[in-house]
């Protein structure tokens, strides 16, 4: 991402784009003023962000994380779900249904990795086939399109690796697979391009709304920014954000979610999602390819107290094995290569709150639990009209460029398809694509110096941008390697690069003089 | 009085019992060889290790040398060696076995490269 | 073709540059060593600590002190190193192979060998690999990651350090971090013997009076951006963690030293069948994998505890690589190798009857006053006491004039008659 350094006084990223020139260092007043300042920059206030930036408007991103989706939305199963889980009438059925749709022209401007592979709810009791109907029913009501109830043997057929005592399964071809947080860098990316202005490393400590009807925003750095909307996409802490301003209606409830990537080498068990029927809380613990191929089990669904209880449990593990196993009887928690946990923001009324409040001028884009990346750009959509609705001028700017204009090429790609001639070619542009720095996952120097180029400069933010250290040995060889290049590149010191921004320095003490280097 | 050790010299790592008395080394049972008599009457009289660290290098293609003392040195100075290696910077280029600090906190034993770096 | 020789060796570690060594002596000319990283010396520059060279230099030296010996061999021999160059695919071209490889200064190259010498080494587990449950916070890394960093680039990642396992490089680098400056408050083991030499136990962590729990394990990881403290809980007799008993150290860093696996990716991409228990390939008595004229040694092979016992298994190997380009497969009977009692595993997997062969195990747990025996059939092959067997000390000892007719040698540990 093309960041706003607010924070930080490397003067390092080359920019063709524009960005804000925040290196005052006392003081940190910024007279800026925004038409729109979205806070949050999960999946929401990336979609958000990128929706506005279609009009000539000045519209300002601020997150308290140091990347793009460090918060709920990096750490989900990566499903653009067909619609049929959700009640119909609620928000959540109405916009995922029709953001689904959106999928394959968003993927074609913006280049992340999207596959329609389908979901299949399975059955293996009478009483489940009868919720199959109950959930097929409910796709019908919620218009998803080419559902279909299969018997076993089709069941089968389609995944050759699940439990043969099977009953049945409802099939919904429209699901897709989705990298999360590549979508969500490309959504930001595309904002930006476009115009739209992002803090990174502000957590927001206080907003009011001054005299003169403008919004006053605080951040824990001394950033002062002021707009006449405000856009609430702080998931977890969305209520809080909403507090500042008296609004108390809705409360967001942390749902733990426990899900664990398996080996590469277990191979390709399943083909579409996997799903059990659902739970109360959950749409239960399924079996999910990846777009980068490893399958990824989980998540468990637990309502927890703390809003940062990232904590994997040992409980959390054996149940989602025991629940995937059922379905895939040939699943290990021994090909377990790494695990996390998301959180869900789950709103007070259990839908999303997508609109206008009692504070004119603010808006909630509050409780998006699943599934809202699938719905991310339908709620987009919604809060733009909204916006539309509350007085905000909205005019089209003709010079906004729907498509990634800064892409890079997939080494690993490359050399999956062995395809050498290529592999040769882009070398003979760009000799920083011969330096294997990743070797798990054959990611270049090249891969690299792009992502940090485009604002990620944390080791997880390059991992997500590139999936550097994302292999079986997770870092063991790369890290130091990545932390050389990024000081190079941003001429940050090695002892302030960090895991996932202040705080998660990865060696943080120099031992020698002269050592340290920045 | 008597002691039970285990050798360090080798990785076989004897389990030994030593029995000994102010001055000397009575016997020594469970050792394989006789460097395991020898690493003994050290170890109770007056017990020694090798210290390795690494010393802050300039002009050559990475910043630091890697050292050793060239001989065992009292055991409580292992730290203190080190607190003396951090303290300075060589130039390349180094040859291994080159000394890097005579003497080192009067013990006799010299600090010594433990690998050779050309000038970049 | 950008390149043909007759040999190419994957690596310049200790195995890469003792097998390219052999490979010359032997009568190979034309040999190539491709190197990853910018200088040859491979995982040995970085463990800069003594103790390697007792065997095979009769003297106590230092890893750069052992690597810079070899890489002067090579120097000598003018055998030519590709460094910043990583071998991405290898595949069949007529008799000989083909390698893909990635040079940062050449670009892509094709290179032609009659045969290829795999010396990749070996990686740490990590992390994901044993599941702790918690947070995923920084100040977590494998051993071999802070040791790169603390002796190559100088920064060290914390000042209160938890160590899990046991390994030798785990304990190495409580050593060398306390002397550092920073406090090692334990090494939590979850066997109930040691994974590294006793000798480490001894000068790394006794010396410093470092706890060293055995039979515990970590069972819980907390700490929102750095990790802040472990959950240390003891084993029952099921092997499960009894949390009733469980202890908090508080620390900034943990270390993983949970063992090494062989990077066999390269291997897997040539067809190379791989061993389940050491993660190395299937090889014959010449060192040979499953695909005629690939070749492994080293910890790429099996993990070893010594160096001096890699380059003595890397020269055996480049000796019969050579022998491989002069006159081709070795033709005979092969006879299996197979591991018996109280033995975790052996190498090879089989041997070529009529030739010697040199037999490496480990035992599967330590024992007192055993015999280690190789049998074909009635005939033994060789018998040698041993007082003390660790999991953590590989045995290697040469076999010799088998029965022709012998169906397999079964290697096996006896316990000694207490006369």
């Amino acid at each position: 991402m093309k960041q706003a350094f607010a924070n930080n006084v490397y003067d390092c990223i080359i920019l063709e784009l524009k960005i804000t020139d925040t290196k005052q260092k006392t003081g940190r007043i910024m007279n800026h003023k925004y038409d729109v300042i979205v806070i949050g920059a999960g999946v929401v206030g990336a979609a958000v962000a990128r929706s506005l930036s279609r009009y000539k408007l000045r519209v300002a991103v601020v997150e308290k994380e140091a990347d793009v989706s460090f918060g709920t939305s990096k750490a989900n199963s990566g499903i653009i779900h067909a619609g049929f889980h959700d009640e119909p009438g609620s928000l959540k059925a109405k916009l995922a249904v029709a953001a689904n749709r959106e999928f394959d022209r968003l993927c074609e401007e913006l280049e992340f990795p999207f596959e329609r592979r389908g979901e299949l709810m399975l059955a293996f009791t009478e009483e489940d086939v009868r919720i199959l109907q109950f959930y097929f029913a409910w796709g019908k009501k919620n218009n998803v399109p080419y559902m279909e109830l299969i018997g076993r043997e089709r069941t089968l057929e389609m995944e050759p690796n699940i439990n043969p005592d099977v009953m049945g399964a409802l099939y919904a071809p429209t699901a897709g697979i989705i990298c999360p947080y590549e979508y969500c860098f490309a959504l930001m990316g595309n904002a930006l391009e476009n115009g739209v202005e992002l803090f990174l490393n502000e957590k927001v400590i206080w907003l009011g709304k001054k005299e003169n009807g403008e919004f006053e925003i605080d951040t824990e750095n001394g950033l002062k920014l002021n707009s006449t909307y405000v856009v609430n996409a702080a998931g977890l802490y969305a209520d809080d954000i909403a507090g500042y301003l008296g609004i108390t209606d809705f409360k967001i409830l942390p749902r733990k979610g426990e899900e664990y990537l398996l080996d590469r080498r277990v191979g390709n068990l399943v083909r579409s999602v996997i799903f059990p029927v659902p739970t109360k809380t959950s749409k239960g613990m399924l079996v999910i390819p990846t777009v980068d191929g490893p399958v990824m089990v989980g998540p468990t669904a637990l309502d927890i107290e703390a809003k940062d209880d990232y904590a994997t449990t040992r409980d959390g593990l054996k149940n989602v094995f025991m629940h995937a196993q059922k379905m895939v009887p040939s699943i290990r928690s021994s090909d377990i290569i790494t695990s996390f946990v998301g959180i869900r923001p789950v709103a007070t009324g259990n839908d999303f709150i997508v609109g206008a409040t009692k504070v004119k001028g603010f808006i909630n884009a509050a409780g998006i639990q699943s599934p809202g990346l699938t719905a991310s750009p339908a709620i987009a959509e919604m809060v733009s009209s909204v916006l539309l609705k509350e007085g905000l001028r909205m005019e089209v700017k003709p010079e906004f460029n729907p498509h990634k204009r800064m892409s890079f090429t997939r080494v690993r790609h490359l050399l999956e398809e062995r395809n050498f001639g290529k592999f040769r070619e882009i070398i003979a542009g760009n000799k920083n694509y011969s330096k294997l720095v990743c070797r798990c996952e054959n990611v270049t120097e090249a891969e690299i110096i792009g992502a940090i180029h485009r604002g990620h400069t944390t080791l997880d933010g390059i991992k997500f941008a590139t999936r550097a250290g994302t292999g079986r040995c997770q870092g063991g060889f790369c890290t130091s390697r990545v932390m050389e290049i990024i000081h190079r590149e941003t001429g940050m010191p090695i002892e302030q690069i960090s895991k996932k921004g202040k705080g998660s320095e990865i060696f943080p003490i120099p031992l020698r003089k002269g050592v340290s280097r920045g | 009085m008597k002691q039970e050790l285990i050798c360090i010299n080798c990785p076989m790592g004897c389990n030994m019992e030593v029995e000994y008395d102010e001055k000397n080394i009575i016997s020594v049972k469970g050792n394989t060889c006789k460097n395991g008599v020898k690493y003994a009457e050290k170890e109770v009289f007056n017990p020694e290790r090798i210290v390795t660290t690494t010393v802050s290098i300039s002009g050559a293609s990475v910043p630091l040398l890697p050292v050793k003392t060239l001989g065992g040195i009292p055991k409580e100075l292992c730290k203190k060696v080190v607190e003396a290696a951090s303290a300075i910077q060589v130039c390349a280029p180094v040859r291994v076995g080159d000394i890097i600090i005579k003497n080192i906190l009067d013990t006799g034993i010299n600090l010594v490269a433990s690998r050779s770096l050309d000038k970049a | 073709m950008d390149k043909t020789v007759e040999a190419l060796v994957i690596g310049s570690g200790p195995a890469g540059m003792a097998a390219a060594l052999a490979l010359k002596e032997n009568g190979i000319n034309e040999i190539l060593i491709v190197e990853r990283e910018d200088a040859p010396g491979g995982i040995l520059l970085q463990c800069i600590h003594n103790g390697f060279g007792l065997h095979r230099f009769n003297e106590e030296l230092t890893g750069p002190e052992y690597a810079e010996r070899y890489i002067n061999l090579v120097k000598d021999k003018k055998i030519e190193i590709l460094s910043g160059t990583c071998a991405l695919d290898i595949v069949d071209d007529g008799d000989s192979k083909k390698a893909i490889l990635l040079s940062e200064e050449k670009g892509l190259l094709e290179v032609s060998a009659k045969v290829v010498i795999l010396a990749m080494g070996c990686r740490e587990r990590n992390r994901g690999n044993i599941a702790i449950p918690g947070t995923r916070p920084a100040g977590i890394m494998t051993a071999g990651l802070a040791q790169k960093m603390v002796n190559k680039s100088g920064y060290i990642p914390g000042r209160e350090i938890v160590i899990l396992g046991s390994g030798d490089i785990g304990l190495i680098m409580a050593r060398r971090l306390t002397l550092e400056g920073a406090r090692v408050k334990a090494v939590v083991e979850i066997q109930s013997y040691p994974g590294g030499l006793n000798r480490n136990i001894v000068q790394c962590l006794n010396d410093f009076h470092i706890p060293l729990y055995l039979s515990h394990t970590i069972t819980k990881i907390s700490g929102d951006r750095r990790i802040s403290s472990v959950e240390i809980a003891p084993l029952g007799e099921s092997r499960e963690p009894q949390n009733e008993k469980s202890f908090t150290l508080a620390c900034d860093t943990l270390l993983l030293s949970v063992g090494l696996i062989p990077e066999n990716e390269l291997s897997l991409k040539a067809g190379v069948i791989l061993d389940k228990v050491t993660g190395g390939p299937v090889v014959d008595s010449n060192l040979m994998t499953s695909v005629p004229g690939i070749f492994a040694c080293g910890n790429v092979l099996q993990v070893h505890d010594l160096v001096d016992w890699v380059s003595e298994e890397s020269a055996y190997c480049g000796k019969a690589a050579a022998s491989y380009v002069r006159n081709g497969l070795l033709k005979g009977r092969e006879i299996p190798v197979k591991p018996g009692n109280m033995v975790r595993y052996t190498l090879p997997a089989k041997v070529i009857a009529g030739t010697e062969a040199v037999i490496s195990l480990r035992p599967m747990a330590p024992a007192q006053n055993m015999s280690i025996i190789a049998k074909a059939g009635e005939k033994i092959l060789y018998k040698k006491k041993e007082k003390k067997i660790f999991p953590s000390i590989m045995l290697r000892f040469p076999v010799k004039d088998m029965p022709e007719d012998a169906g397999c040698i079964e290697v096996f540990f006896s316990a000694e008659d207490k006369k």
